[in-house]
């Protein structure tokens, strides 16, 4: 058992200069551990497959890992305001619907189908966190509810079948096939989007009122910080990067998919964000661990492709994945071993 | 000696708890405590926090094994291992906020784990029913507490109530009480006191962890002080003062603890006009600047829900608030934030601190309005801000991005406080500023509350404590069930007075409270 009240425990104030120490404290020694696992996966993986640590499978590697890759990064934000969404995937399989069906309608320009699939996208997060707020419902079950409705508005509106087809534009094939300084366009995004969040996150008062809220939301509604409004705001940026992924989905493939491209993508956003860092429970986390985590993932399935396991083993893989990182994250919370889990 | 095979042969039962010592991470909480715990005896542990009561009590409940030493029952050393083990040898640890199913009654709640059963599994009511009946009747508590009650509708007291009935169906032998009076009343504080003196006549060893010296006088027969993890003495506590004891403690006496430079002018700042809540009616108050105003009463008398109110956190249906002669349209707490109030919370811990994040996030929380540019938070104007309130609030803390979690009590509530300050408020209400935090840290608050006020603050502090409130407050503001029903001035207010105003007619109402 841990002590979690040691009053007067002296600690080592952090080491001011450049040593290699800070630099490891500033890494944080879960980002080291994913890291460590990383490495250790690519070993595997190349020494299983001579194909696999190569610059143009790293290319694919990160455009697969992409669409969940920008779930998991908004997932993330969400996860520390104190919350979850799990309505994410039908939110990018909506999107994608409406960015092919947007683009069809209007002779096809990409630039409205986009606007239209964002414009959604916004909407429907707006509607999770209304729900959530006013409504007074569970995030969990508010978003879950959220991913059959939206899923099944995707499955209406389109028949249930993939729409329209856009790889006859040159901006859906640049972010398709496109590529800057050797690295595709889909991963730029991803890393824009990172960035973007990440500074939100860790230097604007947005950022750090979010963190507040996940950590203790009465602290944080005595300090004055509107919470509904952070929290609709949190859904609806949610919505946003959802509609990105679903736009990223549909330029991929070609056309809206409802369903096909956006299941499962929930699960892999939360496990990354979860592997990467953040409480469950909220108030910690952070961008950085969760790109990791979405590499890691990234490469993990990959790898189990390219050895040419089945691919119901990497449900398998995913689900216990995400087990693990919980399980790890609670030891080290130093909680008491007791009562249901939080 | 004392063999025994059935009923408890409680006159022979002693704890004593030999050359104790526990570190953590480095840290010595304990060092080599020999204190023994006579049975029909009430020996109240006290001392700082931080002092080691805590871990010895956890050392008895079982959470934590001793590093050295042992604890011996009845002559016999015994290995804790797990709070079950504890009750198995017959030590039983009263939480301050005992667990209670909320949906079950009282009946099901005590004998929890072990309800009678008829033939298969169906229980069997009718016995329960009678068991608990005896076991009230027995300790005198029949019309105090109902086995049909659930569990949902019982008073802190109630639950302690439950909690204790508990540990005697176990035939617990040693009874311990960590702080058990912090969320009652004080007449029901007086029915737990009858009921200890009962557990004490039965022959059972009581130990009463408190920090209030008041009721260990009128309770222990004996005083064990603690300091930094050593056992600074025991004292009969009918051979002994409040003086003695606070000089074990921190070594040094009580008189220092109060500052009174400030002095009321006659400018208004905070003007309650005639609010109603859900829970309190017709409150009207003013508090000036400069002045401390502190606002007495039993725990329940609404005093923390007039706070909750007047921040903005609980609705007001009637009745108006001004801050310097302007109204403020309180619908959230970000209107009084805005409109130049503080608040500093009861529970620190649960409503006020980010307690894994560090200082620094804590301090600046209110302030990142004022510290952004461009919705980029300045961070070296933040760190600088941290510090100087760091610095001059004393708060003990390795550094400014130490997490919060890991300080003591006392230096949690100097960064709530630090927090507010820091945002330069007009009024400050505080409640229970000093709730569980050591006598050296409470000077220190009261030190500040006192600079506070001379630099023009209108504070209104919430305090249970009745010295807190004569020490502190310009003006004493009592209230009893929801309303205001006395106003003292500094010279006539005594705790005669206070407690007169604050008391309700008959004295089992509160503990009876709850029971349709």
């Amino acid at each position: 058992m841990t002590p979690t009240t040691a009053t007067r425990e002296p600690v080592d104030a952090p080491a001011k200069d450049g040593t290699p120490r800070q630099i490891l404290t500033a890494i944080g020694p879960q980002n080291l551990s994913l890291l460590g696992a990383l490495v250790v996966v690519v070993a595997i993986f190349s020494w299983l497959n001579s194909g696999y640590f190569t610059w143009s499978n790293m290319q694919v590697i990160g455009e697969a890992a992409t669409v969940a890759g920008l779930l998991a990064v908004v997932q993330t934000v969400v996860i520390i305001c104190g919350a979850m969404d799990i309505s994410v995937g039908s939110q990018t399989g909506i999107a994608s619907v409406i960015s092919a069906m947007a683009f069809m309608s209007t002779g096809h320009n990409p630039l409205l189908g986009m606007a239209a699939a964002v414009g959604v996208g916004i909407v429907a997060g707006i509607l999770n966190g209304l729900i959530i707020v006013y409504g007074r419902v569970n995030p969990v079950i508010a978003t879950l509810a959220g991913l059959a409705a939206y899923k099944g508005v995707a499955q209406l509106i389109s028949g249930g079948r993939a729409q329209g087809f856009v790889l006859g534009d040159n901006l859906f094939i640049f972010i398709s096939r496109g590529t800057i300084a050797g690295v595709p366009v889909q991963v730029w995004i991803l890393l824009l989007v990172a960035l973007g969040v990440h500074v939100m996150l860790k230097y604007t008062d947005i950022g750090r009122n979010i963190y507040a809220i996940g950590g203790n939301d009465t602290a944080a509604r005595l300090a004055g910080i509107n919470i509904n409004k952070y929290l609709v705001a949190v859904y609806a940026l949610a919505g946003i990067v959802a509609a990105l992924a679903g736009i990223v989905l549909t330029a991929r493939t070609g056309s809206g998919q409802p369903t096909s491209g956006s299941e499962g993508l929930e699960l892999q956003s939360i496990t990354a964000a979860a592997l990467g860092g953040c409480a469950l429970k909220g108030g910690k986390g952070g961008v950085g661990g969760t790109l990791l985590a979405v590499l890691l993932l990234g490469a993990l399935n990959n790898g189990l492709n390219v050895v040419g396991v089945n691919t119901f083993w990497q449900n398998v893989a995913q689900g216990a994945l995400l087990v693990i990182a919980v399980v790890i994250q609670q030891r080290r919370s130093g909680e008491r071993a007791v009562g249901l889990p939080t | 000696m004392p063999e025994r095979s059935e009923g408890i042969d409680r006159h022979s039962t002693e704890l004593r708890a030999v050359g104790i010592s526990k570190r953590f991470a480095g840290v010595r909480a304990l060092n080599d405590v020999t204190l023994d715990f006579p049975s029909g005896t009430v020996t109240a542990l006290m001392g700082e926090n931080g002092a080691g009561k805590s871990t010895l009590i956890k050392i008895l409940n079982g959470d934590y094994l001793p590093d050295d030493g042992e604890i011996v029952l009845d002559g016999r050393p015994v290995r804790l291992h797990s709070p079950a083990d504890a009750r198995q040898a017959g030590i039983r640890v009263i939480p301050q906020e005992p667990e209670i199913v909320p949906h079950v009654s009282v009946a099901e709640n005590v004998y929890l784990g072990a309800l009678p059963r008829k033939a298969g599994r169906a229980l069997d009511r009718a016995a329960l029913r009678r068991r608990v009946r005896e076991d009230l009747l027995r300790l005198g508590f029949e019309r105090v507490l109902s086995p049909d009650t659930l569990g949902s509708r019982l008073t802190s007291a109630q639950r302690q109530l439950v909690e204790i009935l508990r540990a005697l169906t176990t035939d617990a032998k040693v009874i311990a009480f960590d702080e058990p009076t912090s969320s009652l009343s004080e007449h029901e504080v007086e029915a737990l006191f009858t009921l200890i003196r009962r557990l004490r006549e039965e022959g059972l060893a009581v130990i009463y962890v408190s920090h209030r010296m008041q009721e260990i006088f009128q309770l222990a027969d004996r005083v064990a002080v603690l300091r930094d993890g050593a056992l600074a003495g025991v004292r009969d506590a009918a051979a002994t003062d409040e003086n003695e004891i606070v000089r074990m403690m921190v070594g040094r006496d009580l008189s220092a603890m109060f500052a009174r430079e400030h002095s009321a002018t006659d400018q208004v700042i905070l003007e309650v006009d005639a609010v109603t809540t859900d829970d309190v009616h017709d409150i009207s108050l003013t508090v000036n600047a400069g002045e401390v105003v502190a606002l007495a009463g039993l725990v329940g008398a609404g005093r923390s829900e007039l706070a909750g109110a007047l921040v903005g956190d609980l609705p007001i249906r009637s009745g108006q608030v001004r801050v310097e002669g302007r109204r403020v349209r309180l619908r959230q707490p970000r209107d009084a934030v805005r409109a130049g109030m503080g608040y500093a919370p009861e529970e620190r811990k649960a409503q006020a601190l980010l307690l894994e994040r560090s200082v620094r996030d804590n301090i600046s929380l209110v302030v990142l309005d004022r510290l952004r540019r461009f919705r980029f938070v300045r961070r070296a104007e933040e760190r600088r801000l941290s510090r100087e309130y760091v610095d001059r609030l004393n708060v003990r803390t390795p550094g400014i991005e130490h997490e919060v979690r890991k300080l003591s009590g006392g230096n949690q509530q100097k960064v709530v406080l630090a927090r507010w300050l820091a945002r330069a408020p007009k009024v400050l209400i505080l409640d229970e500023p000093t709730r569980g935090i050591d006598v050296g840290a409470k000077a220190e608050i009261y030190h500040l509350i006192d600079d506070l006020a001379r630099s023009g603050v209108a504070v209104l502090v919430i305090s249970s404590e009745l010295p807190e409130v004569l020490g502190l407050g310009d003006r004493i503001i009592v209230m009893q069930n929801g309303r205001v029903t006395g106003e003292l001035d500094r010279a006539d207010a005594s705790e005669e007075a206070i407690l007169e105003l604050a008391m309700a007619e008959d004295l089992t109402t509160s503990l009876s409270e709850g029971q349709e």
